[in-house]
């Protein structure tokens, strides 16, 4: 029964390999309701053991946003804080909150998902996507919320706040890059699940979350044009450009094409990142 | 239909040897324990788990697995879905095989109900396809006055046979069931050696791993005798399950 030709003329494939890219994602594209409704379904558990529910989702940011206020706006003021500092804060925080969350999520949603993994076939690249799509969902009524506040500190309704569903759609796909180079980093090394909140704090007080950069680095030319290549940063000026208006709120149009390059080239990259190792997802060694 | 000719070969499995390194303190290593700065020193052992297994399963073909704890049927299983490298030699697959184990269930903070429908999402199903089989699911698993809890608090056997249910909405090719009908009550293991039939004559090849020897004659035509990681026999149930017996007298 042995057999010179194991693959039967290539009718047969070897286990273990991975498919090539394209069919790989034609399949992950076919699964869309996948992802969402598993974002959707995810959502609704977590907040069934909370009291409080769906509140958390805003409420979580918004005690932040009061924290950080409360030591960088009042305990330390300086000369760094730009006009408009309360929403200027709530924007940075809102948005920081639906990145770092993504960034994450995204890590653990292989590792997190053995079970899942192990018993039913499917393209894996579903799960970082659909970690990202849940945090996507939990960003939509966190919008809302920063919206009334802004409305409520004084600042009417532009047409220009429309520019938020492009900026939104180019964060998602960043974030979506990202996670799926995290998700397949913590399958190789489970450590990284201890390291990322280290990671997240320091991305978070080195862009520019209750301080602004230009007032800040005024004078410092060389760290300003750095932090103008810093996509998450990119991200929070974009919104807070989009929301408010004065001095401290002009953007620099390239910022659009910065973020947008960013977005493309962390989601390209991610994706061949991941499926390089599509065959490893599940294995307990 | 065309000349009976030879059946189509769905999985070859050819010459497969897999070797675990297991650290002195008994934990598996891992990729990540051998690799550069991480290195530890812990003297490690090799266990040989399969020791070149060969042969091929064709279409309508439902092999039943045999062999005592311990001999490498898991471990052969695992390789076949991909789930464990091997060592040496290669597995061949018409399609991507599904495998059914008594593990965890899906997700564990779901309702069986959310489960049934992700599960057949990514399966492939689409929401309507999905939606219109959940009944027909849930009526399978025969635990429909718990269908609306998390699954979390499930028993074991629940949670096989929901998994169970949901894994055979949909034809696979090639499936894989390690031990799941041991926990199920003798109706429901009926009324999955019935599906599993069903699948198999869908042109579908169903490897069935198990130690009872009754649910094995009841749905497999052919018998694979794994014994320390070697194939001790390939064939005819009867035969082989006898053999088997008179070894572990």
């Amino acid at each position: 029964m042995t057999t010179t030709d194991p693959t039967r003329g290539g009718t047969l494939t070897k286990v273990g390999g991975r498919p090539p890219l394209r069919p790989y994602l034609q399949d992950v594209w076919s699964r869309r309701e996948f992802v969402y409704s598993l974002a959707r379904f995810r959502i609704e558990a977590e907040n069934q053991r909370n009291r409080l529910g769906m509140a958390w989702v805003v409420l979580r940011p918004l005690l932040n946003a009061a924290i950080y206020g409360l030591i960088f706006g009042i305990l330390l003021g300086s000369n760094s804080r730009p006009d408009h500092f309360l929403e200027f804060l709530i924007i940075g925080v809102f948005v920081f909150e639906f990145f770092s969350s993504s960034f994450t999520q995204g890590a653990k949603a292989v590792t997190s998902n053995q079970a899942l993994v192990q018993s039913l076939s499917f393209p894996r690249m579903s799960l970082p996507l659909s970690a990202v799509t849940q945090r996507l969902l939990l960003f939509v009524p966190m919008i809302a919320v920063m919206l009334v506040i802004i409305v409520a500190f004084g600042t009417w309704p532009q047409p220009e706040w429309l520019l938020l569903i492009p900026l939104t759609a180019i964060l998602f796909v960043f974030n979506c890059g990202l996670a799926m180079i995290t998700a397949r980093l913590t399958v190789h090394f489970r450590d990284l699940t201890q390291l990322l909140p280290f990671i997240t704090r320091l991305i978070f007080y080195t862009t520019g979350i209750f301080f602004s950069f230009d007032r800040r680095f005024s004078t410092h030319h060389t760290v300003l044009r750095i932090v103008d290549f810093q996509p998450v940063h990119e991200f929070l000026t974009l919104a807070r450009a989009v929301l408010l208006k004065g001095p401290d709120y002009n953007v620099p149009m390239s910022y659009w094409l910065y973020s947008s390059l960013w977005a493309i080239a962390m989601f390209a990259l991610g994706v061949v990142f991941f499926w390089r190792a599509e065959e490893r997802y599940g294995r307990t060694h | 239909m065309a000349a009976p000719t030879e059946r189509k070969a769905v999985i070859v499995v050819d010459d497969v040897h897999v070797e675990y390194k297991v650290l002195a303190t008994g934990k598996r290593a891992s990729a990540a324990d051998g690799s550069g700065l991480l290195q530890r020193s812990r003297r490690t052992r090799t266990v040989h788990a399969l020791k070149g297994v060969s042969f091929t399963a064709y279409e309508n073909d439902s092999i039943g697995i045999i062999g005592s704890n311990g001999s490498g049927k898991s471990t052969l299983m695992r390789a076949i879905v991909g789930l464990t490298p091997t060592s040496q030699g290669a597995i061949y697959a018409a399609s991507r095989p599904a495998m059914l184990g008594v593990g965890a269930a899906l997700i564990t903070d779901l309702s069986g109900e959310r489960n049934i429908i992700l599960g057949g999402l990514a399966l492939g199903f689409t929401l309507e396809e999905i939606e219109g089989r959940v009944d027909d699911i849930i009526e399978f698993s025969g635990i429909r006055d718990f269908i609306e809890l998390p699954m979390r608090t499930y028993s074991s056997g629940m949670t096989a046979r929901l998994k169970f249910a949901i894994a055979t909405a949909k034809d696979h090719e090639i499936l894989i069931v390690d031990e799941a009908l041991a926990v199920g009550d003798r109706n429901f293991r009926n009324r999955s050696e019935a599906r599993i039939r069903e699948i198999r004559d869908n042109a579908g090849t169903v490897f069935l791993v198990s130690h009872s020897m009754q649910s094995i004659r009841d749905s497999c035509n052919r018998v694979i005798w794994i014994n320390k990681g070697e194939l001790m026999m390939d064939g005819d149930p009867e035969e082989v399950i006898t053999a088997y017996d008179e070894t572990n007298q």
